[in-house]
């Protein structure tokens, strides 16, 4: 298994990179960390004449915090997320979810933004981003543009990106105050992609019920799956155990039929996301109750 | 056969050139341009971390690594290991503790522990799992080698090898 041939070019600039991706279009494929396209060209599945390599443009690695969210370069790795005290701090849910991420030696490589415009439908990283309610940045040949999470995610490996364009950051809303957040997730073992994976919010209100909560699935459909009906049903409630299995009963109903595979069946995967979202729901409530502050 | 490119890399303390095509992955050029064939080929996918070497200090899967990304880079293989003949402390340790028997996945095991060690001198049961969780052994049932890491540990305590121990490896 040996790459096909290819041409490579490592740009220094985002206007340089843009402007290659706009002459080779379809072409041309972005190398970032090389976590999952190096596999791809490894196995010929994907054929790119050429490879241009944004590793060598330093406006790219950035980690920045500011009072409402944390902006991240396309081209972080995903270890130095993992091991920034200050995103660990602000925005826990950042950073718990790099331990489910493949293993070390793949995130001392892999990049966030090349998870995320991998958009692949187990990964942990684009269900992070929906639950966040993140925004995209993109660099192309018209200029900049932001796109809202929910637009971004289209189907199996796709996102709403033109061809010539380049991701340059994301921005991940902060949680506010009296928040909590998990990650569950079954895979066959642990750093694989998930069978099905479930990542979920709790804000509660001065009262102590629930003013906002986000659900978000992976690995169950074609793209990070909200579960927008279950969270509102949870609006004003009390958490607890019964409310939670109710609202899990509900996620489901988001879910067109998953994936059956050699790995699961469609039923195995929606009865997973049923129970983790009710585990996702109870952990994070527990972690928001026991917060004074944005976590 | 797209232009050849020229990347310069210190491997083992060792600087080389060399005019390369840009699809050759980093284990190739390692084994077949610079003869180290001590890093192994496995799975060829970035899955079973035969291939794992230190990049800029960083343990990564070589085979999904393309030579000309690591253009300007420090990396080491296992052959970059031990020192004056003799063998690394994580090497006798996995000798030791039986961490091995036909071998073919340890120089991956041994390059992924030292950087663990390196930046987490102690470390916990569940941080020796996660790193070890990304290296594939057929053989020993990795009760051995989780052995042979503690001792490791212990031994580049003792030894004070672990200079730059807890100020991290970025």
């Amino acid at each position: 298994m040996k790459p096909p041939v290819f041409d490579y070019v490592a740009p220094t600039a985002v206007e340089e990179a843009v402007a290659l991706l706009g002459e080779h279009d379809f072409d041309a494929k972005i190398l970032a960390g090389g976590q999952s396209l190096m596999p791809l060209l490894n196995m010929r599945l994907a054929r790119p004449s050429i490879l241009i390599d944004v590793a060598r443009i330093p406006d790219l690695d950035f980690i920045r915090v500011d009072d409402s969210a944390v902006s991240i370069g396309a081209m972080t790795r995903q270890r130095t997320l993992e091991l920034s005290a200050e995103v660990r701090e602000r925005l826990g849910l950042l950073h718990d979810v790099m331990h489910f991420i493949a293993h070390p030696q793949n995130r001392n490589q892999g990049t966030v933004g090349g998870s995320l415009v991998h958009a692949d439908p187990a990964a942990e990283l684009p269900a992070v981003a929906a639950a966040l309610g993140a925004t995209f940045r993109t660099l192309g040949p018209d200029g900049e543009r932001d796109i809202a999470v929910d637009d971004f995610f289209v189907t199996y490996l796709t996102t709403s990106m033109e061809p010539a364009e380049l991701l340059t950051e994301i921005r991940f809303p902060l949680l506010p105050a009296r928040s909590g957040h998990s990650v569950q997730e079954v895979a066959r073992r642990h750093g694989d992609y998930a069978l099905a994976g479930v990542v979920a919010t709790v804000t509660l209100d001065d009262a102590g019920r629930i003013g906002d909560s986000r659900i978000v699935m992976f690995g169950v459909g074609d793209r990070p799956m909200r579960a927008v009906d279950a969270e509102q049903s949870l609006l004003g409630e009390t958490p607890g155990e019964p409310v939670f299995a109710a609202a899990a009963l509900k996620s489901i109903e988001a879910l067109d039929e998953p994936l059956s595979d050699v790995h699961a069946t469609a039923q195995y995967r929606t009865d997973l996301a049923r129970v983790l979202t009710r585990r996702a729901l109870t952990e994070a409530a527990v972690r928001a109750a026991g917060q004074g502050s944005a976590q | 056969m797209a232009d050849l490119r020229k990347i310069r890399v210190t491997v083992n303390g060792e600087e080389h050139e060399a005019e390369i095509e840009p699809r050759l992955t980093l284990v190739d050029f390692l084994r077949g341009e610079l003869g180290l064939t001590g890093t192994h080929v496995g799975c060829e996918h970035g899955v079973c971390g035969a291939c794992t070497i230190l990049w800029n200090g960083r343990s990564v899967r070589s085979c999904i690594m393309l030579a000309v990304q690591a253009d300007g880079s420090e990396l080491k293989t296992i052959e970059g290991v031990s020192s004056d003949g003799s063998l690394h402390p994580i090497q006798k340790a996995f000798i030791e503790e039986h961490g091995l028997q036909c071998g073919f996945c340890t120089p991956g095991f041994v390059m992924s522990v030292s950087e663990l060690l390196e930046h987490s001198p102690d470390p916990s049961d569940d941080e020796i799992k996660d790193y070890l969780g990304g290296q594939i052994c057929r053989c020993t049932g990795y009760q051995t080698i989780f052995g042979a890491v503690k001792s490791a540990a212990r031994k580049v305590r003792e030894a004070g090898e672990s200079g730059a121990a807890g100020e991290g490896t970025d």
